[in-house]
């Protein structure tokens, strides 16, 4: 009788005790739940919410559909800052990644003074963005800039770089390489750390040179962490723009705004809050297919553990 | 043809580690152990002779060759790392051919070769997957099979079997010794196993601190141990060492006779019963004395036991030092 109770009672305890776990974890989930919630998630719905309805400036607001989707394929500034983005993307990436692996590699050497020059190569990162944009600015400025000064010295003449359309974005995008290159370097320095000293010496046994090593093992084994960068550094070109509030308020003639900047001008200059939320749903469906397909297509190509 | 001659050689990095004016020389085609407890410089030694490590004094021939100066890849040698040093993007087969594709050798004679490397080490069915799919005694055959494949007359080996099982690793001695034997390889192999080194070489350096203790075949390590240190480091359990006049006196367990009356007195401690044979550790003066005895022992601790040994067992060694000595006067 006893035993029997015993043996029907077990399960129901197994029950409770799962339970006790499960609720525990939820509570400890709670606190980062709530924040996320108030703060990510309903900011996200509400601007999709709206990103349907009209602007109400006089009257009530009136649900339009994708009437403002429309608006937005057709309105030529957005095309612009969407090129802009992109080739803003394209170029800062792949520059920022391939500059931040040549210093990784030269600064992982025993040379002497290698840490000042690590740590030089980190400053960019540790400066504010507007305190870079300001740095930069001096050294774009028309005349006197740096840029200019040097230029004078060798008997050229000025330019007026970010007045120009066809250098500002170039400008920009070497800032941004600049800025950006140190901080990618430090997430390669602690990769190329982690490979094995044996694997360059049964490699250098074999007979490998060094920029054979660096070709088919170094590299190969540095792609979880370029993966990682890139995909960092590709949504960054679409999240940092403090620099544009800095130097060129997204001009000469939008020549170098990009989207974020853009939706910036649209919902605190023009106050248009619908477009400025049909504006952010698009930017947020781009970084989201980003991550979408570093999570459920590159990641498992890459690793190779 | 390739033996190796490593001759004063000298390696310390500020004056500490490393190894002192070591000597020695492996014939062709055989099997060369270097054997000592850890922090004995074995490892910094076979990286001189791979050239991972530079000199500090003294020359390394290679088949005739000096190679003192030359670079790892220039001497012509093989090595098998301690960690195996796979790598873990390249699968088995990619792994094994590492060096022929360094080297730029054509694709059909890559591939023959690798059919041949793959199926001696009995990798052929595993040759697309990755180390990390491996299990231990698997990665330890692909760094076998990169080793090998080129055909190199001198492979270096750095405590290859240290992380694998006791089965295993009998079994991968087994295999790598029928293979050196087979393949003609002169064969440096480094471990701390003396069981390992007994079994596998053809001659054993022991080394201690930085420099060679003894240098000679298992048998005369086992037999004739050159000093104190040798004979304890040898032998499971080792030699039996107690102070004796003047000097220091060694006889093996299996030397050792529980006798009825006379013979030293001792008391039993404990008895390891190993299935064969059975280990008596008894008291003798405060000293410890192992006896070997076939089969199981049914001594009770606390028993009164005599200890007795012939005459032509004993060693003798000196008390400071250690040396050998082969006049000094003997007991009873
Ligand atoms: N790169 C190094 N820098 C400084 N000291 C070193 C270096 N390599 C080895 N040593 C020192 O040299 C001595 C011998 O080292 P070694 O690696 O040859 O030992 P080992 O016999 O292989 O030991 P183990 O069995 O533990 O592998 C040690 O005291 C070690 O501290
Ligand atoms: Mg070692």
């Amino acid at each position: 009788m006893v035993a029997a109770a015993m043996i029907s009672a077990r399960p129901k305890t197994a029950k409770r005790l799962r339970w006790a776990a499960n609720a525990n974890a939820w509570l400890l989930l709670l606190p980062a739940l709530v924040l996320l919630a108030t703060f990510t998630h309903y900011p996200i719905l509400a601007t999709l919410y709206h990103s349907f309805f009209s602007l109400g400036r006089s009257g009530p607001a009136t649900f339009v559909g994708i009437e403002n989707y429309q608006a937005m394929l057709e309105d030529d500034v957005f095309w612009q800052v969407l090129r802009n983005n992109l080739v803003f993307a394209l170029a800062t990436v792949p520059a920022s990644i391939a500059l931040a692996l040549l210093m990784a590699v030269w600064v992982d050497r025993k040379i002497t003074g290698r840490s000042f020059l690590r740590l030089a190569f980190f400053t960019p990162t540790v400066l504010p963005m507007i305190a870079v944009a300001n740095i930069w600015l001096f050294f774009y400025t028309p005349d006197y800039g740096l840029l200019d000064q040097i230029l004078r010295f060798f008997g050229f003449s000025g330019h007026n770089w970010l007045g120009d359309p066809g250098t500002v974005m170039t400008c920009l995008i070497v800032m941004v390489v600049w800025k950006e290159a140190g901080f990618f370097m430090i997430f390669y320095l602690a990769a190329l750390q982690t490979i094995p000293p044996e694997l360059k010496e049964a490699a250098s046994v074999e007979g490998a040179g060094r920029w054979y090593f660096f070709r088919r093992v170094t590299l190969p084994l540095l792609m979880p962490t370029t993966l990682f960068i890139s995909i960092n550094a590709l949504i960054n070109s679409f999240k940092l723009v403090d620099q544009l509030v800095i130097m060129t308020k997204g001009g000469p003639n939008n020549a170098s705004s990009l989207l974020l900047y853009y939706i910036y001008e649209v919902a605190f200059n023009f106050w248009d809050t619908t477009y400025a939320a049909t504006l952010t749903v698009t930017l947020i469906a781009i970084l989201a297919v980003i991550a979408i397909t570093k999570f459920v297509y590159l990641d498992r190509r890459i690793h190779y553990q | 043809m390739s033996e190796i001659v490593v001759d004063a050689v000298s390696k310390t990095w500020g004056g500490v580690g490393g190894v002192d004016r070591i000597g020695f020389k492996a014939d062709a085609g055989q099997l060369l152990v270097l054997l000592g407890p850890s922090g004995c410089g074995k490892s910094t030694t076979l990286r001189l002779i791979a050239g991972l490590e530079e000199v500090d004094a003294g020359t390394i021939m290679i088949g005739g060759r000096d190679v003192t100066a030359l670079s790892p890849a220039e001497r012509r040698i093989s090595m098998v790392f301690q960690s195996y040093a796979l790598f873990p993007h390249l699968n088995v087969a990619e792994n094994i051919i590492f060096g022929l594709r360094v080297r730029g050798v054509g694709r059909g004679e890559r591939d023959a070769k690798l059919r041949k490397v793959a199926d001696l080490v009995g990798l052929s069915h595993l040759l697309d997957r990755k180390p990390s799919q491996l299990s231990g005694g698997q990665r330890q055959r692909v760094a076998l099979g990169r080793a090998i494949i080129a055909e190199a007359p001198v492979c270096l080996m750095d405590e290859p079997l240290s992380n694998l099982d006791a089965k295993l690793r009998h079994e991968m001695r087994t295999e790598i010794r029928g293979l050196q034997q087979r393949l003609g390889m002169t064969m440096v192999y480094v471990t701390h196993d003396q069981t390992e080194a007994m079994t596998m070489a053809d001659r054993v350096i022991l080394m201690r601190d930085g420099h060679i203790e003894q240098n000679g075949a298992p048998h005369e390590l086992y037999n004739e141990p050159a000093s104190d240190f040798t004979a304890r480091f040898i032998g499971t359990p080792p030699m039996n060492i107690i102070p004796w006049k003047d000097q220091l006196l060694g006889v093996r367990p299996e030397h050792v006779v529980l006798m009825e009356r006379d013979g030293l007195p001792a008391q039993v401690r404990a008895v390891e019963y190993l299935g064969a044979d059975s280990i008596v550790l008894c008291d003798l003066e405060g000293e410890t004395m192992a006896v070997r005895q076939a089969g199981y022992c049914s001594l009770q601790p606390g028993t009164k036991v005599g200890l007795g040994w012939d005459n032509r067992h004993i060693h003798l060694f000196e008390k400071d030092g250690g040396k050998r000595r082969h006049d000094g006067a003997r007991p009873h």
